[in-house]
């Protein structure tokens, strides 16, 4: 049995027209919102009405809408994808609201993530952090070992796979007060630190990611812990504890 | 036009080494005098640009996203084959080959699958090389699990996120490459035209699209990876960005399209909701190693479950019909994806669907008896036995949870009904399509210069795609097929130089790109987008969609030549052309959509047989299974584009012979 129902919700949208103009918060109305759909299907619904009266729809950033791709991003009432935890903004479902409310969609706010229109931010810092080293220095040849001749244990493969799962969205920044990427490069530095693959590098790799996060002016961490609480994969703070002390190790050496 | 397949002679298992052997080369010190442009950054691009860039050419490769780490390969939850043989279950190269023909429904080419079976071991030592965290066995080996149908375990997976980790891999390559300066990275940039001078590949043409700037790129050799078209259904498992423009623009200039009508149909996707539904989301198909499908016997019960009067939970076991043990006792539950996709289809179709919204379209995948006797199976693994009814069952659900918890968390956050206590809803859905750009064996195109990979061409797959081998074939192009093929077209290149982007050829690709986006812009209509794309979705899903006949492919091809017409005529697009606008980038790819929909339709009226995913009412036997015709159907259907009315396309035909292999009847009773 559907139990969906229809709502009528107040909006209050970030608009901007590009990066170089000031935004503000504009209002409104949208009536007959199925508690069945997404978020983001309740901006498309927002989008059509809009392009029917003749007026500029929202943009906003979104791919899979299957919480994996980290493409969606948004404020909503003053949290990274809204107010449910470990939840992308694709995921969470207009049954969380109620009828009547009045819902705030911000685009992201951080320095290093520039609003390019409405709602829609820059993230590419995160690439230029990756670049910096967040690999394992191995040519694509085809000439590589048999697999299995690099055995990991299966402790260490299920805690880098956990940290391998961070999808790149930048809630961590946008939620943290200093705008700090530490949940980020610590889940990528993690990944590397905890499996035999590119052990080598494993000291450039994190001074220079490191490096790289504080050139794309990133804030820095003072462990208030935000990010973990909305980052949509459960990406642990153990991470950053284990990048510090990666870096650590590097810095001594 | 000619299809020249560029099939190797000699014995199948040595074609691609003797091939390799006779390839052109281009020595190290020319390659940075030769550029490359990669269009798409999925599985097949990503690898395709880090293995091009590492060699050492100048690669420039494109995405619309804003990070390559988030094309649609990203999505793919179940795993990727190989033959690897680790788990000793008597798997090599010949079974995963003769299984991926057999399961193409002896519709695609053998060379190439051959080939794609002989790299697929090397695949994983290249993913665990480069960091990718597979699951892994404790005593520190990789693990494997089997996958739809298949005797053997050769399927490699992390949890349920092999597609992200695989990606996540490939562009840690591809950064890599970007930060040593070998590849530049194009994001947020739509390729909207290829370029052509003298009939080859020179370059595209690409919309920045922050700033809306149309740009002219040139190249030695243009890859094309642009993924797969399913988002023609407008409702798809696919990310909603998923188009067919890079590759149906490639079409128009000279490139053949293949087996436009084979798409691979998931029987296990969430059932549409309502009318504002953008998108479906898939259930991994292991689920169907534990639930059992099923849909009420009596009619007034599906009509008091759609009604809300009645719970699954409150039906009777004898009233249950359990469709596909009942008629695949064989294989029950798993069945391959086209035969359980089609019977959910036929019990809804009869009336027994039981979603309640304006299409009825749903059966149930219930695990209580999954959870019983796994419950039990652990309650005497801890030495109770004597367990009570409540503790099998709170043991069954963490069973459950253990193998399955993200999945039913998914389901839930979408559904807000817990698949623990109730069944769940499911339906089948668009999810990957076989066609594509005919490509030889080298994976170029019928335009000299111009590559195609992945999931944008047609080969390896014929007409039914298994599971984990999409992964598989995106990768094996990428990363060690193209570098060979490319190369040896490159090595006539040497010495062409740098190719100037004022040539007259460029100026007016440039020209046509920007003249349809004023043709949209100024059009005065007064309709969205997205209405006639939902209204081109309704036609493709009901007439072109799991099950089609003649009269209905007939009427598909007379209704979306209208909605094509009134698309032109009536299409509001807001917004200016120098700018952010996502309006505009809809409106240029359901053009795109618009004109392949219908050769669809056209490719499944002349395909009279039915072929694993492409069924036609038609050709059934008396039981309703497919009927294939190899006698006279055994070719691969390329088209020849003749304009933006598609039904004067025309069709070339590549025979493909099996001499290798005996073909077989589909049997899954
Ligand atoms: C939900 C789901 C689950 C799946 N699970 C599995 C599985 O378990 N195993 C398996 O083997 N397969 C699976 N598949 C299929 C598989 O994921 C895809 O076939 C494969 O990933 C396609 O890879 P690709 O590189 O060809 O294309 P994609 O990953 O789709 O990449 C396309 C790229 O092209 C770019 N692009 C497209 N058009 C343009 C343009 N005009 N200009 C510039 N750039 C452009 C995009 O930005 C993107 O970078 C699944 C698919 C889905 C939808
Ligand atoms: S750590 Fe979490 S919040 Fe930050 S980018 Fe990764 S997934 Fe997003
Ligand atoms: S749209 Fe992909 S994670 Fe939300």
């Amino acid at each position: 049995m559907s139990t969906a129902k229809n709502i009528n919700i107040t909006l209050k949208i970030w608009r901007q027209k590009n990066a170089k103009t000031k935004g503000g918060i504009e209002t409104y109305k949208l009536d007959n919102v199925s508690t069945a759909s997404s978020f983001l299907e309740m901006l498309d619904q927002l989008n059509e009405q809009l392009v029917s009266e003749r007026k500029e729809p929202v943009a906003f950033d979104h791919d899979c809408r299957e919480g994996i791709c980290g493409m969606c991003s948004l404020y909503i009432n003053g949290r990274a994808h809204g107010p449910e935890t470990g939840t992308t903004t694709c995921q969470l479902h207009m049954r969380k609201f109620n009828d009547g409310d009045t819902i705030y969609i911000e685009p992201w706010r951080s320095k290093a993530f520039p609003v390019i229109k409405d709602l829609v931010v820059d993230r590419s810092s995160f690439d230029r952090i990756q670049q910096a080293g967040g690999f394992v220095s191995v040519n694509t040849s085809g000439n590589t070992i048999d697999a299995n001749s690099i055995p990991v244990p299966k402790v260490d493969a299920d805690k880098a796979f956990e940290a391998a799962a961070c999808i790149g969205c930048g809630a961590c920044v946008a939620s943290c007060k200093n705008g700090s990427a530490m949940l980020f490069v610590g889940a990528k530095v993690s990944q590397y630190a905890l499996l035999p693959q590119g052990q080598v590098e494993a000291t450039q790799r994190v001074l220079n990611m490191v490096r790289q996060m504080d050139e794309e002016g990133f804030g820095n961490c003072t462990n208030t812990g935000a990010c973990e609480i909305e980052c949509p994969k459960g990406i642990s703070l153990e991470n950053i504890a284990r990048m510090n002390r990666e870096y650590l190790k590097a810095s001594v050496k | 036009m000619k299809l020249d397949s560029r099939i190797p002679e000699g014995p199948l298992k040595d074609k691609w080494t003797n091939h390799k052997n006779h390839l052109k080369l281009v020595a190290p010190n020319n390659r940075p005098k030769i550029d490359v442009i990669v269009v798409g950054t999925g599985l097949a691009g990503a690898s395709a640009a880090a293995s091009l860039g590492e060699m050492g050419y100048n690669v420039k490769a494109f995405c619309f996203q804003d990070s390559p780490r988030r094309a649609h390969s990203i999505a793919a939850q179940g795993g990727i084959n190989a033959a690897k043989n680790y788990q000793n279950d008597g798997d090599s190269i010949y079974r995963l080959f003769y299984d991926t023909i057999k399961g193409g429904d002896y519709r695609a080419r053998e060379a190439n699958v051959h080939r794609l079976a002989e790299v697929s071991g090397n695949i994983i030592d290249q993913c665990v090389a480069q960091g990718v965290p597979f699951a892994r066995e404790y005593g520190g080996m990789l693990d494997n699990r089997s996958f739809g149908g298949v005797q053997v375990q050769r399927t490699f997976y992390a949890a349920g996120q092999t597609g992200q980790q695989l990606l996540l891999g490939a562009y840690s390559a591809l950064s890599r490459q970007i930060g040593l300066g070998r590849v530049k990275m194009y994001n947020r940039h739509e390729m909207l035209d290829l370029v052509k001078v003298d009939g080859k590949a020179r370059g595209i043409i690409a919309r920045n699209l922050v700033t809306g700037e149309i740009e002219r790129h040139s190249a030695h050799a243009v890859v094309i990876a642009s993924g797969g078209y399913g988002n023609v259904y407008f409702l798809s498992t696919n990310a909603m960005g998923s188009n067919v423009t890079a590759s149906w623009k490639i079409h128009k200039q000279g490139a053949a399209f293949a087996n436009p009508c084979y798409v691979q149909i998931h029987p296990t996707c969430i059932p549409v909701h309502g009318t504002n539904q953008s998108k479906l989301t898939l259930m991994s198909e292991s689920l169907r190693n534990s639930g059992r499908i099923w849909v009420p016997k009596k009619k007034e019960d599906a009509e008091a479950i759609r009604a809300g009067k009645l719970k699954p939970t409150q039906i009777a076991e004898e009233d249950r019909d359990y469709y596909l043990e009942r008629r695949y006792p064989a294989f029950g539950n798993l069945v391959p994806r086209d035969v359980a996709s089609r019977a959910a289809k036929e019990r809804c179709d009869a009336g027994y669907g039981i979603e309640a919204n304006d299409t009825n379209e749903g059966v149930y995948l219930d695990f209580s008896s999954e959870i019983k006797s796994k419950g039990k199976e652990v309650a005497y693994a801890q030495g109770n036995h004597n367990p009570s009814e409540e503790e099998i069952i709170t043991l069954g659900k963490k069973w459950l949870e253990e193998k399955y918890g993200n999945l039913f968390e998914m389901y839930e956050k979408i559904t807000d009904e817990n698949p623990y206590e109730t069944p769940m809803k499911i339906y089948p859905a668009v999810h990957y399509t076989m066609g594509g750009v005919w490509v030889d064996y080298n994976l170029q195109s019928t335009i000299p210069g111009c590559f195609v990979a992945g999931e944008a061409n047609f080969s390896d797959h014929g007409a039914n795609r298994l599971g984990a081998s999409a992964l598989m074939q995106g990768l094996a192009d990428g990363y060690f097929v193209l570098p060979y093929t490319v190369s040896n077209y490159l090595a006539d290149e040497i010495r062409t130089g740098k190719i100037s982007t004022d040539a007259p050829e460029f100026l007016e690709a440039e020209k046509n790109v920007k003249d349809s986006i004023n043709m949209f812009l100024n059009n005065n209509g007064t309709k969205t987008v997205d209405h006639f794309h939902k209204r081109l979705g309704h036609v493709m899903w009901n007439k072109v969609g799991m099950a089609r006949n003649e009269q209905g492919l007939k009427e598909a091809i007379e209704e979306i030549g209208q909605i094509r017409d009134e698309f032109y005529k009536d299409v509001y697009v807001p917004g200016s052309a120098d700018e952010m606008n996502p309006e505009l980038e809809k409106a240029l790819r359901v053009a795109d959509f618009l004109e392949l929909g219908q050769l669809m339709a056209m490719d499944a009226l002349q395909r009279k047989e039915s072929c694993g995913g492409h069924f036609r009412e038609e050709y059934q036997d008396a039981e309703g299974e497919t009927l294939r015709d190899d006698e006279n159907m055994s070719f691969v259907g390329a088209w020849e584009y003749k304009g933006q009315d598609t039904t004067k396309a025309v069709l070339h035909k590549e025979d493909l012979k099996y001499e290798f292999i005996k073909i077989a009847a589909r049997n899954y009773k």
